[in-house]
């Protein structure tokens, strides 16, 4: 472990110093030695991010097109055999549905959460305790909140106490107990639930912030107008915080494309909950094939691409 | 904001009423965790843990003494003893036969079936009588209902610490999360720095590049990452993840960091250079420390976000003692020991104290950080 970590510093101490000794800042041609250190130096610094992100981001990419129209062990060329299976493959359509399932809801449902609870908090004096709180699952790994969704989501059969709170509440009002997580297309809502739970925090900090960042005067204007505060609230500031809302929305998005802990920990899959994320692991590790996974996870990165794109378009704009 | 208007009180409540809601949604869940995680492994099974501080209704199925203890008394042969053996309780309900454990109240008299009768007190002493003397080696069944006293037992944690391997796990975790945390950072930084104040071509199209590898998925780089640490003999070992982890966290962290360190001063970097300070000492001396905010917040970013990691550690470590990490041995117990809540509950909590101790103790530092990567101009 500290061997680790100090190879890392040796490694900016020493090239620097190397550096220096071969271009030294005095003696006969010092201008001429700057130059040349000014122009490796910048390398130097870069030089380990840019061979780290060539491998596991860069490499992996293009390796992954390449497997995509390969056999399971990545040998034979195949051609677009892959791509045919995955297109007539029911469980990969059955993904696909959920995924966009997801997609639609976890995102819409966190944002507004989010937005909900950074109005009112910023109305409270106990507000910040109550962000705090909310915003607590961030900090709960996906397998941990699996064990803690599951544990309330838990099915005893009817007649017995029921230890999960979702059937004792449906049972302390006269309902007949469920196992949640094996209901057909709905058991995706409970998943959903997990997720929604962890992000709303993290939409609320956000656009709490942003909240806060709209000017007093024109929420002022619109008082002396006469308007509501919920007039206030859906005709002043909500537009006003549109792009944050979207950033919001989009890094969200961005996370429920690659989630797959919490099926693969709450159902792996069964009862027709299987999404992509965890259909390639399924092809990877159970199903040994890298060429199919390679496919499905193409068709990730193909969802991702277009967020891709707005988000270097938007980082030009900040830095221009 | 709320002084601007003449605020009507009713509204007031109705954003209390909202807000705690809201917190008890979001609260309740793992709270009811943490109080699981204490309880007495009988108890939890039985009864949801909101009624963890009333006592607990549990179904017992005793047995008598054997018939040849009977003694003969007014014409009947009676036994006697306690239902609880050991221990003590109340009995709130017995019966005759398992499908109705609560047939009766206690000290009501029961009509058995094969003849004679039962008793059973509250505090669980039994009176069997039969009308002639007993046969058989075994005692009879007694089904009773009793209530037992709320038991908080800090036995489960014991338990999942050093008998589950969750100790060993909670160790590889610390191992796979700080090189994973310190590496990124330390890298990051220097990039970001010659991102924002060096000169060389070539600087625009890099950053570009790097905002593009934020959203790649993980899930494009496991197989051919997979297959290169096989050919490169790395396979699974922590410099492998550590690595990995270092990987995937980078883009973020120069991003991030690039817009914290191109926002310093201009001035301050300006007149270290011309005092003839090189671009290391800038970096050690004036860079690193004015930027400990922004570190400070990728920092826990980076940690949180390696601690709770499932997908990255199953796929480069292995399956073994030394290497499992929480999240993966946790997934683990949900398959093996998918009914054993006392089990998984400590588990559970033991694998997210840690984040959540450093998430409140640091949280500023964390809102601030997500502030400053998220919020554009917002």
């Amino acid at each position: 472990m500290v061997l680790g970590v100090a190879a890392c510093f040796g490694y900016f101490w020493s090239s620097n110093r190397l550096l220096d000794t071969i271009y030294p800042g005095t003696g006969a041609n010092v201008a001429a030695n700057l130059t040349k250190a000014n122009a490796i130096r910048p390398w130097l610094f870069l030089g380990p991010a840019i061979i780290i992100l060539g491998i596991y981001l860069v490499y992996p990419v293009v390796n992954s097109i390449v497997l995509s129209f390969h056999g399971p062990n990545g040998e034979h060329w195949v051609g677009g055999y892959n791509y045919n299976w995955l297109i007539h493959d029911a469980a990969f359509r059955e993904s696909v549905r959920n995924n966009i399932l997801w997609l639609i809801v976890v995102p819409t449902a966190a944002t507004f959460f989010g937005l909900i609870a950074a109005t009112l908090t910023d109305r409270i004096g106990w507000g910040n305790i109550a962000k705090s709180l909310i915003f607590m699952p961030m900090a709960i790994s996906f397998v941990g909140a699996s064990v803690i969704w599951k544990f309330i989501y838990d099915y005893r059969p009817a007649g017995s106490g029921q230890i999960g709170l979702l059937n004792a509440i449906v049972t302390s009002f006269g309902g007949e107990p469920q196992a949640w997580l094996t209901i057909p297309l709905w058991n995706n809502f409970f998943l959903m639930v997990v997720l929604i739970w962890i992000q709303t925090g993290f939409a609320m900090v956000i656009l709490s912030a942003a909240l806060r960042g709209i000017p007093e005067e024109t929420i002022e204007a619109a008082i002396i107008d006469g308007a509501s505060p919920f007039q206030i609230f859906y005709k002043i500031k909500v537009p006003q915080i549109w792009s944050t809302i979207a950033v919001v929305w989009t890094t969200i998005t961005i996370l429920v494309l690659k989630v797959f802990d919490i099926v693969i920990a709450m159902t792996n899959g069964q009862w027709g909950t299987q999404v992509l994320a965890n259909y390639m692991f399924d092809w990877m590790f159970r199903g040994l094939d890298f060429g199919r996974a390679s496919t499905i996870a193409l068709v990730i990165m193909i969802m991702v691409v277009p967020i891709m794109i707005w988000n270097v378009r938007e980082a030009r704009k900040g830095t221009r | 904001m709320s002084t601007a208007v003449g605020t009507r009180p009713a509204l007031t409540w109705a954003v209390h009423l909202a807000v705690l809601l809201l917190v008890a949604v979001w609260t309740i869940p793992t709270f009811g965790i943490l109080v699981s995680s204490f309880r007495d492994r009988d108890q939890l099974v039985v009864s949801g843990w909101w009624t963890a501080l009333t006592s607990a209704e549990r179904n017992i199925v005793a047995r008598s003494a054997p018939p040849e203890e009977a003694v003969e008394e007014n014409g009947q042969w009676v036994l006697r003893g306690n239902v609880f053996a050991e221990g003590s309780g109340s009995i709130s309900a017995f019966g005759t036969s398992i499908q109705r454990p609560r047939e009766f109240e206690p000290g009501a008299t029961a009509e058995m079936r094969g003849g004679g009768t039962m008793t059973v007190e509250e505090n669980g002493d039994y009176v069997i009588s039969y009308p002639e003397q007993p046969e058989g080696g075994r005692g009879q069944r007694l089904f009773v209902t009793s209530l037992e006293a709320p038991k908080f037992t800090a036995e489960n944690y014991e338990r999942v610490l050093f008998s589950e391997g969750i100790g060993q796990s909670f160790i590889n975790t610390l191992t796979v999360t700080i090189p994973a945390t310190v590496i990124p950072i330390l890298i990051a930084a220097y990039a970001a720095y010659a991102l924002s104040w060096m000169q060389f071509p070539g600087r625009a199209l890099l950053l570009a590049t790097i905002v593009g590898l934020i959203v790649v998925p993980l899930q494009m780089a496991l197989i051919p990452l997979l297959r290169l640490y096989n050919d490169i003999g790395v396979g699974k070992s922590f410099i492998g993840i550590w690595l990995a982890h270092t990987g995937f966290g980078l883009p973020l962290a120069v991003y991030l960091l690039r817009n914290y360190i191109a926002g310093l001063p201009r001035e301050i970097i300006e007149s270290a250079r011309v005092d003839g300070a090189s671009d290391f000492e800038i970096f050690r001396k004036i860079v690193l420390p004015l930027s400990f905010p922004a570190l400070a917040s990728f920092a826990i970013f980076q940690f949180l976000w390696v601690w709770n990691d499932l997908l990255i550690a199953t796929v480069f470590l292995g399956n073994n003692e030394e290497q499992l990490v929480l999240t993966g041995r946790l997934r683990e117990l949900l398959g093996s020991r998918g009914g054993d809540w006392e089990i998984l509950t400590a588990s559970a909590f033991v694998a997210i104290v840690v984040p959540i101790v450093v998430f409140f103790a640091l949280q500023r530092y964390l809102v601030r950080g997500l502030l400053s990567g998220s919020v554009k101009g917002g």
